[in-house]
């Protein structure tokens, strides 16, 4: 029968390892369940996970969907190390993006380098304020963030939807539920000719860069550690888990906005209510696939973004229902989640004498 | 005892050649003890030197290697507790399992193998309370009860078994010296009545008050076997740490400095959902001088702890006073910064952070005084160079500044929390518990250590439930003892009975409300 035996420390290979065992996991259990549903599983896995890899084409769509999942899980797992549970980064995703088409809109008469800078940087104070919104109830009321980020999500796209189909519908648009088109200035310059890179994506691995070098080279990235692990050596250390709390919501929400606001500046180039895309839960499975290390998520946000890019593919080549990218994502945060027992347990068969 | 001792009286217990290994660590190696019955006997050692698994093997909760256990001259294997209670082995363990929110006869039922009718075990309490004059109200809710107290509780589930072994693990740690009396007593009758005892301590003027027959055990072997009577404290200090006992050298000229900290009339409220509330707390530490402050834990030390570090703010500057400068509204950091550090009771997440290593263990609380993290970046290099020199002037046992503070062993994790706060030269350090749970070896270098540190000119305070560490360390003793703090008395001038008093609560003429002075 298993046996599982406590480690004395936690193994070091296993917290590596065991994400790679979780995607493996994922292609085994799905190819099962979907090959038991009356697809062919080999193949759905195979145009999944490995198709979006082997194919050239595909790969700036890989960087244009994995940017944004990398930049809110950036800010979700520097908040998760301090144990603030922002799971409303959707939401924090969809106000940046609102208050970023909000400069759009009000400057679209005009020209100048200036107003995409505008544009950005009203995507991260519109995330910062909604993410605000959590830190202060936490912080003063002590009410669980988790619930309060999760239902201001929901506030978020009725918002959105009001000004889509109200107040800022495109004039010239037919009365579809949608914004005017964002001018060329109010759009993400795109990197290569013809193609789909656009800024957001180096931009999320210089953000990347930055964040490991906070959390590993700094007192702040010490402190949001700290206040995470051990909360009563946060304050005999004179950290304030208030001042992180703080500080990692509006981290969250400043980088889920951002996030927003390229998505809707570059892919989208306006706003309409299609925009909200699960990215910023996605992103949650993202920043634990990382094992919380900034440089771990740009390596889960790719396996993420295959799975948005693979899921198009294997609906046209196996006929597999959209939802199956969802479920996919779903099964990979479980056997996430299942394997991380692996870091801190031993596990061997050991046959009992009866 | 006095009882007429027969040869051909098979021992109680006799362990052979018994051997327990865990992953790494030999634990127990070709142990061998015989215990008569009627005889205390002392099982002695530092941490680690194997006790608590000799006796785990004994009461069935672990299971020995090799060797064999024999009872009463029969061979007898104890797969469980239930088998040892069964055969008639008690023990009182040195963590009490009680509900606090029941009454002492409540958790007496819980604690039985089978359900016994409420009158009749009433009646089986009484008897055994009247027959060993144990002072405990059985219908009192325990968490009323003192910590003597709730031990007694311990022991009366032990009687109600009749046992013919008692095992007691550290039963003294947490006693006044007026409950150890008692204590005493009570297992003195125990024993002449025909039990044997088992009794663990690295409490070397105990074993010598109490016990007949000691084993001492080191690195899990048995390195003597003494009549504890005959042989020195010193002797046997030494075969326990297995090295020459280090004596604390006191520099002469010590004391009457300037006064460094100044506390007036602190108050605080306790720290739910038991704690105790600090009442208008004074007192002054000078430079070059030990202040002890003794007293049973929950009494308010880890609220003045608290309050000293700046984790807690007073409720006004002036109610804490470092080198004459109000600090009463700084934090933690900022009361770093100034000069004092403290040092929590609780290692692991307070003191330290188990999942860190010691190089970022020393970034938490060094890093006011000393420049590890100029301008907010870790400067790794110098963090490494002071955790590595904490480990080798403390000499901290460890693979080196990487090893995680949760590897260490309690005893050498204190020496490098100790060595964090000496190495960066406090104005004032303020310590609760320094060498609690810590070997013998440690504990006299991490004494050594804060009597040097007072001798430079900082002020030591020292907050402690071990009277015996106070008496050697400090200059000058007070007693916390619900919340409020009995003014300081030179040591010189205090009897052991006397503070024991003040500790249980009976205070004196000493009893002070806010005169400070010695």
């Amino acid at each position: 029968m298993l046996e599982w035996r406590r480690r004395r420390e936690p193994s070091s290979l296993m917290l590596y390892a065991s994400p790679l065992i979780a995607v493996l996991l994922t292609m085994l259990i799905g190819m099962i369940v979907f090959t038991a549903m009356g697809y062919d599983g080999f193949h759905a896995v195979r145009d999944i996970f490995l198709t979006p890899f082997l194919e050239p084409q595909r790969w700036p769509d890989l960087g244009v969907k994995a940017a944004p999942l990398v930049m809110i899980a950036l800010g979700l797992a520097i908040g998760f190390r301090a144990n603030v549970w922002n799971i409303g980064a959707e939401g924090q995703y969809i106000m940046g993006a609102i208050a970023g088409t909000g400069v759009a809109l009000a400057t679209y008469d005009m020209t100048g380098w200036w107003i995409l800078p505008a544009m950005a940087l009203a995507g991260i104070l519109g995330g910062m304020a909604w993410a605000a919104i959590p830190a202060f109830l936490r912080v003063k009321l002590q009410v669980s963030e988790i619930l309060t980020s999760l239902m201001l999500t929901y506030v978020a796209v009725q918002g959105l939807y009001y000004l889509v189909r109200g107040p800022w519908k495109d004039p010239d648009g037919f009365n579809f539920p949608q914004t005017r088109m964002f001018t060329p200035d109010q759009t993400l310059p795109v990197l290569a000719e013809g193609s789909l890179i656009h800024l957001g994506i180096p931009l999320a691995l210089v953000i990347a860069v930055i964040a490991w070098l906070v959390m590993e080279k700094t007192t702040a990235g010490y402190a949001v550690k700290v206040v995470g692990l051990a909360p009563a050596a946060a304050r005999h250390g004179g950290f304030s888990s208030d001042t992180v709390t703080w500080a990692t919501l509006l981290a969250g929400g400043g980088l889920a906005g951002l996030a927003g606001l390229f998505e809707a500046a570059g892919p989208f180039g306006q706003l309409t209510p299609q925009f909200p895309t699960g990215y910023g839960f996605t992103a949650i499975i993202v920043a634990f696939l990382g094992r919380l290390n900034p440089l771990g998520i740009v390596f889960g946000g790719i396996v993420l973004a295959a799975t948005y890019v693979g899921g198009e593919i294997a609906q046209t080549t196996v006929k597999l229902p959209q939802a199956a990218t969802g479920m996919f994502q779903a099964l990979l945060l479980f056997m996430l989640l299942a394997t991380d027992v692996l870091v801190r347990y031993r596990i061997s068969w050991k046959v009992r004498a009866v | 005892m006095n009882q007429p001792r027969e040869q051909e009286v098979p021992p109680r217990l006799a362990l052979a050649h018994i051997s327990k290994s865990f992953p790494g660590v030999k634990a127990n190696e070709d142990i061998s003890l015989s215990v008569r019955p009627g005889e205390i006997h002392a099982l002695l050692g530092e941490n680690g030197a194997g006790k608590s698994t000799l006796v785990k093997i004994i009461y069935g909760v672990q299971h020995a290697d090799e060797g064999t256990i024999s009872w009463d001259g029969e061979t007898v294997s104890i797969p469980s507790p239930k088998a040892a209670r069964r055969l008639g082995i008690g023990m009182v363990f040195q963590h009490f399992s009680l509900f606090d929110a029941m009454t002492v006869i409540e958790n007496i039922a819980l604690g039985l193998d089978e359900a016994v009718d409420r009158e009749v075990l009433k009646a089986r309490v009484a008897a055994i309370l009247d027959s060993y004059s144990l002072p405990l109200d059985p219908e009192r809710a325990v968490h009323t009860l003192s910590v003597g107290e709730r031990q007694r509780i311990e022991i009366v589930r032990c009687l109600l078994q009749k046992p013919k072994l008692l095992i007691m693990d550290e039963p003294t740690s947490v006693l006044t010296p007026q409950e150890v009396e008692r204590l005493f007593e009570t297992l003195r009758q125990i024993a002449s009545e025909g039990c044997a005892i088992l009794y663990i301590s690295h409490k070397l003027h105990e074993i010598k008050a109490l016990c007949e027959a000691a084993t001492i055990l080191r690195g899990g072997r048995v390195v003597a076997t003494c009549d504890p009577k005959l042989e020195s404290t010193k002797r046997m200090a030494e075969l326990m740490i297995g090295a020459e006992l280090r004596q604390i050298e006191h520099k002469p000229g010590a004391g009457a400095g300037a006064v460094r900290l100044s506390v007036q009339d602190l108050s605080l409220a306790g720290e739910p959902p038991f704690g105790t509330d600090l009442e208008a707390v004074s007192f002054d530490a000078r430079a070059g001088e030990i202040l002890g402050i003794a007293g049973v834990a929950g009494n308010g030390q880890s609220e003045l702890l608290t309050a000293l570090s700046g984790e807690r703010l007073a409720s006004s500057p002036d109610a804490i006073l470092l080198d004459g400068r109000p600090i009463g509204l700084h934090g933690a950091g900022q009361r770093r910064a100034a000069g004092l550090a403290c040092v929590p009771e609780e290692r692991n997440g307070h003191a330290a952070v188990p999942d860190f290593s010691l190089a970022d263990n020393s970034i938490l609380t060094a890093r006011h005084r000393l420049p590890l993290a100029p301008l907010g970046f870790v400067a790794r290099g110098d963090v490494l160079r002071f955790a590595q020199s904490v480990i080798q002037r403390f000499d901290v046992r460890t693979t080196g500044p990487g090893a995680l503070a949760r590897s260490l062993s309690g005893g050498n994790l204190q020496k490098f929390i100790m060595g964090r706060e000496i190495g960066q030269q406090p104005a004032v350090l303020v310590v609760s518990q320094p060498t609690w749970g810590v070997d013998a070896g440690a504990a006299a270098a991490i004494r050594q250590e804060l009597v040097d540190l007072a001798a430079k000119g900082s002020a030591v305070v020292v907050i402690s439930q071990d009277l015996d560490e106070l008496l050697e360390l400090a200059d000058r003793l007070c007693v916390l003892n619900e919340g409020r703090l009995s003014a300081p008395r030179a040591i010189a001038s205090l009897g052991i009975d006397e503070i024991g008093l003040m500790m249980g609560g009976v205070h004196g003429a000493g009893e002070s409300t806010g005169a400070t002075h010695a």
